[in-house]
């Protein structure tokens, strides 16, 4: 049996926070993302992006101060930090769509071994599809990267060779960050950056079943 | 004199016709034009075409223009929410027409409505099925999916501030698609909190020119948890 502990979602945070660098725009997704800025090493400036018209996007208002004309992409309520500013949709997407956004975090149902990523619909019939800007910060950040767990719930990897669930978009995953390791995706493949304590490289891959280069 | 001043709602709204294409501000609970909408639903206006970012949420505003049978198509990008089962029970039904559009090409199409684009080349979409069988073309070694401007015949924002001629300050992150919105229709009606004297809004501020507006109407600000400006307790 295994010797080894899957990160928790908050660990899982705070290695994504770690390759954050000093100076960074970032932009963090709905869900689990958001738990990154949490985890930002202290010394470390770093601007966030709201897709709905925000930089410089500060911690949630302490209760009863909340201002329902400020919230994030998610709909909470957020605070402004000092230097922050406000503008529209169009500009804000255009810091995306222009490579202006230095890195965005997104959660993800399957990414292919190249960087295809799957994140806005299971494709299943009956579903009402919905997707936001997932698509435009996969496609526009300098780098994208997915924070999910590794394995679903019934065993099987979300890293695959190519994704079966409807594309968000093509070649677009630089990183992916995973409760059990962390991986980089490259056109030759998948590469293995770093795995949780005790976990051996050939069981990660039998896990994965795809080859991880060093 | 130019005065752009409406006296009421129901007087910014006289005269939308049937088959209406109306953009909708809003994202969340900031920059809704509630008042609006319910003076939308009271006008009578019907087959419309709504273009907002999402599908309605609750019962109130957009969610009962479409519980009121008006909306033939919704152009949005995130329909499905916790709370838009009135959406969802249309869709169902196939009682609604969907246009799901990323958001950011939704902001970009609009844009270029006001701008006088005819179409742009998008990265965007490109390889999904959201591109559809839309024109691609590969520039600069990058690959690009043709997107059309949407138009509107009226668009509804809310703002913070404006005067007579129609300039508009907003508020915090409840600018959001205002001003792009304000741009690509052929009449802008807007719902601010406050109207200001000519010359007394700062040039340096103002955000949307009047040029973009047609009328602004004077709408109450509310404590709301829903919606729009929360009182400060």
């Amino acid at each position: 049996m295994s010797g080894y502990q899957r990160r928790t979602k908050d660990q899982l945070a705070a290695r994504v926070a770690q390759d954050i660098f000093d100076g960074a725009v970032v932009n963090l997704g709905i869900g689990q993302p958001t738990l990154v800025a949490n985890h930002l090493p202290p010394g470390r400036e770093v601007i966030l992006h709201s897709e709905n018209g925000i930089l410089g996007m500060g911690p949630a208002p302490s209760a009863g101060r909340e201002d329902y004309d400020l919230i994030n992409a998610g709909k909470q309520p957020v605070t402004l930090l000092p230097g922050g500013a406000y503008f529209h949709h169009a500009d804000s997407f255009a810091m995306m769509r222009g490579g202006h956004i230095d890195i965005c975090v997104l959660g993800a149902f399957q990414v292919s071994a190249t960087g295809d990523l799957a994140n806005w619909s299971t494709g299943e019939a009956g579903a009402i599809p919905a997707v936001g800007g997932a698509m435009d910060l996969a496609t526009g950040a300098k780098q994208t990267w997915v924070m999910m767990d590794l394995l679903t719930k019934q065993g099987a990897s979300k890293l695959v060779e190519r994704c079966t669930y409807p594309l968000t978009g093509l070649a677009c995953v630089r990183r992916v960050y995973t409760d059990l390791a962390t991986f980089e995706c490259t056109p030759q493949g998948l590469k293995l950056i770093d795995t949780v304590d005790g976990l051996a490289r050939a069981e990660l891959e039998r896990l994965v079943g795809l080859p991880l280069a060093a | 004199m130019i005065d752009k001043i409406a006296h009421s709602v129901a007087d910014a709204l006289a005269g939308t016709p049937d088959g209406a294409t109306v953009l909708i501000g809003g994202f969340g609970t900031a920059g809704i034009p509630g008042e609006l909408i319910d003076g939308l639903i009271a006008q009578g206006a019907k087959d419309l075409t709504v273009v907002n970012n999402n599908a309605g949420n609750g019962d109130t505003g957009l969610a009962a223009l479409l519980a009121a049978g008006r909306v033939r198509k919704i152009i949005c990008s995130f329909p499905r929410q916790a709370d838009s089962q009135v959406f969802d029970a249309l869709y169902r039904a196939g009682r609604i027409e969907l246009e799901l559009v990323p958001q950011g090409n939704l902001a970009e199409r609009i844009r270029a409505a006001g701008a006088g684009i005819g179409a742009f080349f998008c990265p965007t979409g490109f390889g999904t099925e959201l591109a559809g069988n839309r024109e691609t073309r590969v520039i600069d070694g990058r690959p690009y999916v043709l997107e059309y401007p949407i138009h509107g015949d009226l668009a509804l924002i809310k703002a913070e501030r404006g005067d007579r001629w129609g300039n508009l300050t907003y508020r915090k992150a409840a600018r959001n698609f205002g001003p792009v919105m304000a741009m690509a229709a052929k009449k802008t009606v807007a719902g601010v909190h406050e109207i200001a004297e000519l010359g007394m809004l700062d040039p340096e501020a103002i955000v949307t020119p009047g040029i973009f507006v047609s009328r602004i109407v004077k709408i109450a600000r509310t404590a709301t948890q829903a919606g729009g400006f929360k009182e400060a307790a």
